[in-house]
């Protein structure tokens, strides 16, 4: 991409804002919305009406309008969910991660990557119930005292993941709420009639006293502290639904890191989708920057890298461990009836993210976002092949089947997707999408000019 | 930029905050004095006076948390982290005892693993570690910042949470007059009673 596209505007080439500019221009971003933002919201209700429709035709007709076919009985929704879980990562490695490192620039994209998170992981968490024939009987896997005196088995990986999921979307949500506080109070002294009442509510009574900051700092601090390994351990955990199975291109030990890579780079790329829109309407140009951008980029291209090099392995590993079931079914993931999944996800995952070792292309707004879109779609191919090609073609030839979505699965795949646009194009219009006092504490203060001498 | 003029419809549900704030109870003498500053090292000068003067009783407020008046407050550490702790402990016990309890409860073997199987309730453990730990510490911060605060606070003036710096000042007549004399001296662009 030319240099030519780089988004020089006015607004980006002005002095670093000020305390006033930055309340002033992320408050403005609450302002009732126009007619644009309830158009793209129309679009958005329509695609999750057809995914409720969707669903209501699988309950009705039972989970023979999909496109299961013996073994495969883990298609799209499993897909999905690991899609879902795996977008999710980012938030809370921008959030939670590059705080304790102290990486100042996560403060313009970090609200928007929260937000992100905890709406895909409510997005993730419906796919387990959309997977069921009975979605009525989903409390099953939770341990709850029962007349029947059964408990889960807490030896499956499955009630991990209950476990995990569960933990990761209430302190995500924790972690965007708390973090919402002091913002949430900015908003509410400049609001008046009902949403004045709204923001005094969820913030608390926050007033920014220096007895509410020394224990607000530490409490935060000890959070980042509690995702960060959450954040690792949860696609893990995700990962060993697979893992633990003895089904060819599943049982690895490379998964766990495998799949926490590819979690953050997807949730990356999600990040990048999200963030040039909204700059982009917001006007947030002088907050959210190129150098975001670009670092945002730089965390891809590292991250693909790691999922690149974890493709070799699996492949070189299927080969060097002369397991001939290992062989056939990486053979027949690069080469047999699933070839064209396999190099997509090849495609958007190892090799066109290599662009981004090009700075021109890092700062090239148009050119990431449509990298970001690949990523995006790469990463969903790449739990589709991991699923779908594995359980095609395990142990006995008679079992090898073919699995291809239907419709009903396809509406609830874009269902989800404007049931995750929903949330977000809601909490975008309540609460600030840039977080107000990170953002200032990454500003210089107001000094009087002797104090530099 | 966002100016003022393009702030599209609605702008009415968004207000300039008031140039000052209500003046205290508006009856007797005044319980305290404020000083608004704009200029954060005024702001540190001024609380380095009053501890100087020997004042206990006052209290900053600020858009920001700055380490200059972490640095010239020096409170002590935050109490959080041992209630973090013990929230974390208080979950790893929880998530294992529940693993182990309720296998017990209702022997389940599967693949011949024993009823009681470290390594899996490791993950149950640790998950639980992470949520006790996080909401137990969330809730000692709610418990030490005495939050939810449902009253008026003192002094509060909105531009605190903008761009201004507030040291609000309690006590008598005479160290309210000092308190007064001292944040001017060091840069208040303004100084009232509450």
């Amino acid at each position: 991409m030319a240099t030519a596209a780089l988004p020089v505007t006015p607004a980006a080439a002005e002095a670093p804002p000020t305390y006033a500019d930055t309340t002033r221009d992320v408050i403005a971003t609450l302002h009732p919305p126009g007619r644009k933002y309830f158009i793209g919201m129309g679009f958005v209700l329509a695609g999750l009406a057809f995914g409720a429709f969707s669903w209501a035709w699988q309950l009705r007709y039972g989970l023979g309008v999909t496109g299961y076919q013996p073994p495969i009985f883990w298609g799209s929704y499993i897909t999905t969910f690991v899609f879902w879980v795996g977008i999710a990562h980012s938030g809370t490695l921008i959030s939670a991660i590059l705080l304790l490192f102290r990486a100042g620039w996560r403060t313009a994209v970090y609200r928007a990557a929260e937000m992100m998170t905890v709406f895909a992981v409510m997005t993730a968490g419906l796919f387990p119930v959309l997977h069921l024939g009975r979605a009525w009987y989903a409390y099953w896997v939770f341990p709850y005292p029962n007349f029947r005196g059964l408990w889960s088995n807490f030896r499956s990986p499955l009630v991990w993941d209950v476990f995990a999921i569960s933990t990761y979307l209430t302190v995500s949500a924790t972690f965007l709420l708390m973090g919402l506080i002091p913002d949430v109070a900015a908003v509410r002294d400049q609001a008046a009639g009902w949403r004045k009442k709204l923001y005094t509510l969820v913030s608390f009574g926050w007033r920014g006293s220096d007895n509410e900051w020394r224990h607000f700092g530490r409490m935060y601090l000890y959070l980042a502290g509690f995702a960060t390994p959450l954040v690792l351990s949860v696609h893990s955990v995700v990962s060993w639904d697979f893992a633990m199975a003895i089904v060819p291109g599943w049982h690895a030990t490379i998964f766990a890191p495998y799949f926490v890579a590819g979690a953050i780079f997807s949730g990356c790329g999600m990040v990048i989708t999200i963030l040039v829109p909204l700059r982009k309407a917001f006007h947030l140009e002088r907050y959210i920057r190129v150098s975001h951008f670009e670092s945002l980029a730089k965390v891809c291209l590292l991250t693909a890298s790691i999922v690149a090099y974890a493709y070799a392995v699996e492949f070189f590993m299927a080969w060097y461990s002369g397991n001939p079931f290992e062989r056939a079914s990486f053979y027949n993931r690069a080469f047999g009836q699933y070839w064209w999944a396999t190099w997509i996800m090849l495609t958007c995952n190892a090799f066109i993210p290599q662009l981004l070792w090009f700075k021109k292309v890092r700062t090239s707004i148009p050119t990431l976002f449509v990298i970001s879109i690949f990523v995006n779609i790469g990463m969903w191919f790449e739990r589709f092949v991991i699923i779908v090609t594995g359980l095609s073609h395990e142990y006995e030839p008679w079992q090898w089947s073919y699995y291809l979505p239907r419709w009903p699965e396809l509406g609830i795949l874009i269902g989800s997707f404007c049931w995750f646009s929903m949330w977000f194009l809601l909490a975008i219009k309540f609460f600030p999408s840039v977080a107000i006092a990170e953002f200032k504490e990454a500003l210089p203060p107001p000094v009087t000019p002797r104090a530099h001498r | 930029m966002n100016a003022p003029d393009a702030r599209g419809p609605g702008k009415e549900a968004f207000v300039a905050p008031p140039a000052r704030s209500a003046p205290g109870t508006g009856a007797g003498a005044p319980a305290g004095v404020v000083g608004v500053f704009g200029r954060l090292d005024a702001a540190v000068a001024a609380i380095a006076s009053l501890k100087a003067k020997g004042y206990a009783n006052y209290r900053v407020y600020s858009p920001v948390p700055r380490p200059e008046l972490a640095d010239v407050l020096a409170k002590k550490e935050s109490p959080v982290r041992l209630f973090t702790l013990f929230g974390a402990l208080c979950g790893t016990a929880f998530g294992f005892f529940y693993a182990i309890a309720t296998s017990l409860d209702w022997p389940l073997i599967t693949g011949a693993k024993p009823i009681i199987s470290w390594p899996p309730f490791i993950v149950i453990g640790f998950e639980t570690t992470i949520l006790i730990g996080s909401l137990v510490t969330v809730g000692a911060m709610f418990l030490f910042a005495g939050l939810p605060k449902l009253g008026r606070a003192p002094g509060y003036d909105p531009r605190f949470s903008d761009d201004k710096f507030g040291v609000v000042a309690f006590g008598g007549p005479a160290q309210l007059a000092e308190a007064r004399e001292l944040f001017t001296t060091a840069g208040a662009e303004e100084v009232k009673d509450v």
